[in-house]
C-alpha cells in the first residue's frame, strides 16, 4: 500500500486494496488461463474431426462434452473419489518410504566422502532402471498387490531425494558447524537447527522429483492386480469401451499430478532460503 | 565480567610426526584486558585462538580461563571469525539469538536481550531482514551482537575485519574495544595488521613463525578512541614495526615475554 492511500478512509483503502488483489490476480493468471484454453480449443478440435471421420466415430466421446458428463458422473457416485484416494494413498505410503531411506543414506553419502566415492556408480546404475522393469520382481517379492506397486513406487522416489540430500549435505558450510559449536551447540542441537534447516530445500526439491517420477509410474503400476486405483481405473473404462470415463481419467491424472508438484513447489519456497532476486 | 586467560606451557603440532606449530607459549592476559595477538600469516595465530576458544586441544600444556581448564567450546568465551557465517535460514534476530536459544533461554527474553544489543551494534532497523541482503559489514556486526548474547567474559577475534572495506573497518576497530570495555570483556584479537593492533589493544603480543611463539609485547597507553594521526599512536607503531623486523632476523633468540615495553601517553 502507498502511504497516500493508507491515509485515506478505511473502507476506500479496504475497497482498493481489493480492487487491487483482484487486478492482480487477474494479471497472474491470465497466461496460463489463456494456455488452458488452448489445449481445450485443441482438445474440441481433435474432437470434431474424429466425430466427422466415419472411420473414427466410435472414440466420439474423447471430445470434451461426452469427457465432462462422465467426469460428472464420476464425482456424483463417489467412484473418482475413491480411486483418487487409493491412488494416493500408494504414492503417499511410497514416498514416506523414500523419504526414510533417501534421507538417511543421502546424509552418510553426503557426508563421508568416501561413501560416497563407493555408492555413487551402483547408484547411478539402479537409478537408471526404470521402476516398472521391476514388476515381475516387486510380484514375486510380495505376498500382496498394493505392497508391490508401493514398492514400485519407492523405487523411483528413492534416487531423486537421496541424491537431492547428499547434494545439500555437500554444500553445507563446515564453518556453520564451527561457529554452531562455539556458541554451544549439543549433538541433538546441531541436527535440528543447523544440518536439518540446512539440507531441507534440497531434501524437499528432492521430494518435488521423486512425486513427478512416482506419479507417472503410478498408472501403469495399477494395471497390475489392483481393483482400486486411477490406474486401474483407466484400464477398467478400456476394457468396458467407455471412451468418455477413461477420458475423464485421463484429464483428472493430470490435473492431479499438477496440483501434486504444485504443492512440492510451495514447500520448496518456503524451504528455500537463497535470496531471491 | 572479564576473565583472566592463562597459557600454561603450550605447545602443539598438528601431526604426532610433524613439526612444532606452537611451543612454550606461556602468558597471562587478565580480567578485561584487551589484547592484540600479531605475527606473520601461518605463524599458529589461528591455531592459539582456537586453543582459547575450546575448539582445539594443545597436544602440551593448557589454556585456563578463571582457573579452570578450557576442554571445550562454551558461550562463556566466545569466538568471531573473518568470516560471519551468519544461517541464511534464519532472520537477523534469529541469528543473534542462536547461543540464547542454544542455552534454553526462553524467546521472549531472549527476544528482549537482542533487541538491545541490535541496537548497541547499530542494526536497529534491520532486526527482520533476511541475513543475505546484509552488507559484509552488518552481517559482522549481526555476528558481535551473537557473540555477545550469551554474555560471554572472553570475545575472541579471528581476523575478524579483514574482510570489510576500509570505512567500515575502521568503525569497527573503534566500537568493539569499546564495547569490550563497557561490558568488562576480556578481548583478544588476532591481526596481520599493526594499526589494527595499536588502535584496538591494550596489550600487543607479537609471534614468530617456525615454531610459533611469543617472542614481544608492547604495552599501548594511549587514550580512547585512539587517533591515527596522533605522533604518540605513530611512535608506537614505528617500535612495534622494529619489533616485528627483529623477530624476522634468522637466528633471533627468543626475547623473555616478562620484559614489556611502555610507553606512556
Ligand atoms: N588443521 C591443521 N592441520 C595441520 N596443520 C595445520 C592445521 N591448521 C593449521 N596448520 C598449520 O599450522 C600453522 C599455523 O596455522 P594458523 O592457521 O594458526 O596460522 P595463522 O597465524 O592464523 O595464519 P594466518 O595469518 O594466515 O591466518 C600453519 O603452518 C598451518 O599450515
Ligand atoms: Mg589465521
Amino acid at each position: 500500500m502507498t502511504s497516500a492511500s493508507a491515509s485515506l478512509g478505511k473502507n476506500h483503502t479496504d475497497m482498493s486494496s481489493l480492487v487491487g488483489g483482484v487486478l492482480w490476480l487477474a494479471n497472474q493468471l491470465k497466461y496460463p488461463v489463456l494456455g488452458c484454453l488452448c489445449l481445450l480449443a485443441l482438445w474440441w478440435f481433435g474432437g470434431y474431426l474424429i466425430k466427422n471421420d466415419p472411420d473414427l466415430s466410435a472414440f466420439a466421446a474423447f471430445a470434451p462434452g461426452p469427457t465432462f458428463s462422465a467426469l460428472y458422473a464420476l464425482v456424483l457416485s463417489g467412484e473418482l473419489v475413491q480411486a483418487i484416494t487409493s491412488s494416493l494413498y500408494r504414492i503417499l505410503v511410497g514416498l514416506l518410504w523414500g523419504v526414510a531411506i533417501g534421507v538417511p543414506v543421502g546424509v552418510l553419502i553426503g557426508y563421508v566422502g568416501i561413501a560416497m566415492k563407493i555408492a555413487n556408480v551402483p547408484f547411478q546404475v539402479l537409478r537408471m532402471i526404470s521402476p516398472l522393469a521391476w514388476m515381475p520382481i516387486a510380484v514375486l517379492a510380495f505376498a500382496s498387490w498394493d505392497a508391490a506397486i508401493i514398492f514400485l513406487i519407492v523405487m523411483a522416489s528413492v534416487w531423486p531425494i537421496m541424491f537431492s540430500t547428499a547434494h545439500g549435505v555437500r554444500k553445507i558450510d563446515p564453518n556453520w558447524f564451527k561457529v554452531a559449536r562455539n556458541l554451544g551447540a549439543s549433538g541433538p542441537q546441531m541436527l535440528s537447527r543447523i544440518i536439518l534447516p540446512a539440507i531441507m530445500m534440497d531434501v524437499v526439491a528432492g521430494i518435488r522429483l521423486a512425486v513427478g517420477v512416482a506419479w507417472v509410474v503410478l498408472v501403469p503400476a495399477e494395471y497390475l492386480g489392483v481393483t482400486s486405483g486411477l490406474g486401474y481405473a483407466i484400464n477398467d473404462a478400456r476394457d468396458t469401451l467407455s471412451y468418455d470415463t477413461l477420458a475423464a481419467i485421463v484429464l483428472v491424472i493430470g490435473v492431479i499430478g499438477y496440483c501434486l508438484d504444485w504443492l512440492c513447489g510451495l514447500l520448496v519456497k518456503r524451504f528455500n532460503w537463497h535470496l531471491e532476486d | 565480567m572479564g576473565a583472566t586467560i592463562s597459557l600454561d606451557y603450550i605447545s602443539h603440532r598438528y601431526q604426532a610426526a610433524g613439526p612444532n606449530t606452537l611451543v612454550g607459549i606461556n602468558n597471562c592476559i587478565k580480567p578485561g584486558e584487551l589484547c592484540a595477538l600479531i605475527g606473520r600469516s601461518g605463524c599458529g595465530k589461528s591455531t592459539l585462538l582456537h586453543m582459547m576458544a575450546g575448539l582445539l586441544i594443545p597436544s602440551e600444556g593448557c589454556v585456563r580461563i578463571n582457573n579452570k581448564q578450557v576442554q571445550k567450546p562454551s558461550a562463556k568465551w566466545n569466538m568471531m571469525f573473518q568470516k560471519a557465517s551468519l544461517y541464511p535460514w534464519m532472520s537477523v534476530k534469529e541469528n543473534a539469538a542462536l547461543g540464547l536459544l542454544f542455552a534454553g533461554v526462553s524467546p521472549t527474553q531472549a527476544s528482549e536481550k537482542i533487541d538491545g544489543l541490535l541496537d548497541m551494534v547499530g542494526l536497529h532497523d534491520k532486526k527482520d531482514a533476511r541475513v543475505q541482503s546484509l552488507s559484509g559489514g552488518q552481517q559482522q556486526r549481526v555476528a558481535l551482537a551473537r557473540s555477545l548474547a550469551t554474555e560471554p567474559e572472553v570475545l575472541l577475534l579471528d581476523e575478524p575485519f579483514s574482510a570489510l572495506d576500509a570505512f567500515t573497518r575502521s568503525a569497527l576497530q573503534e566500537e568493539v574495544p569499546a564495547i569490550c570495555r563497557k561490558l568488562n570483556i576480556t578481548m583478544v584479537t588476532v591481526t596481520h595488521d599493526i594499526d589494527e593492533a595499536i588502535t584496538m589493544a591494550d596489550r600487543v603480543l607479537i609471534m614468530s613463525q617456525n615454531p610459533g611463539r611469543i617472542v614481544d609485547e608492547l604495552s599501548v597507553d594511549l587514550p580512547w578512541p585512539r587517533r591515527h594521526m596522533d605522533h604518540k599512536f605513530q611512535h608506537l607503531r614505528d617500535e612495534l614495526m622494529q619489533m616485528f623486523v627483529q623477530t624476522e632476523t634468522p637466528d633471533s633468540q627468543p626475547t623473555d615475554t616478562s620484559i614489556s615495553k611502555t610507553v606512556a601517553a
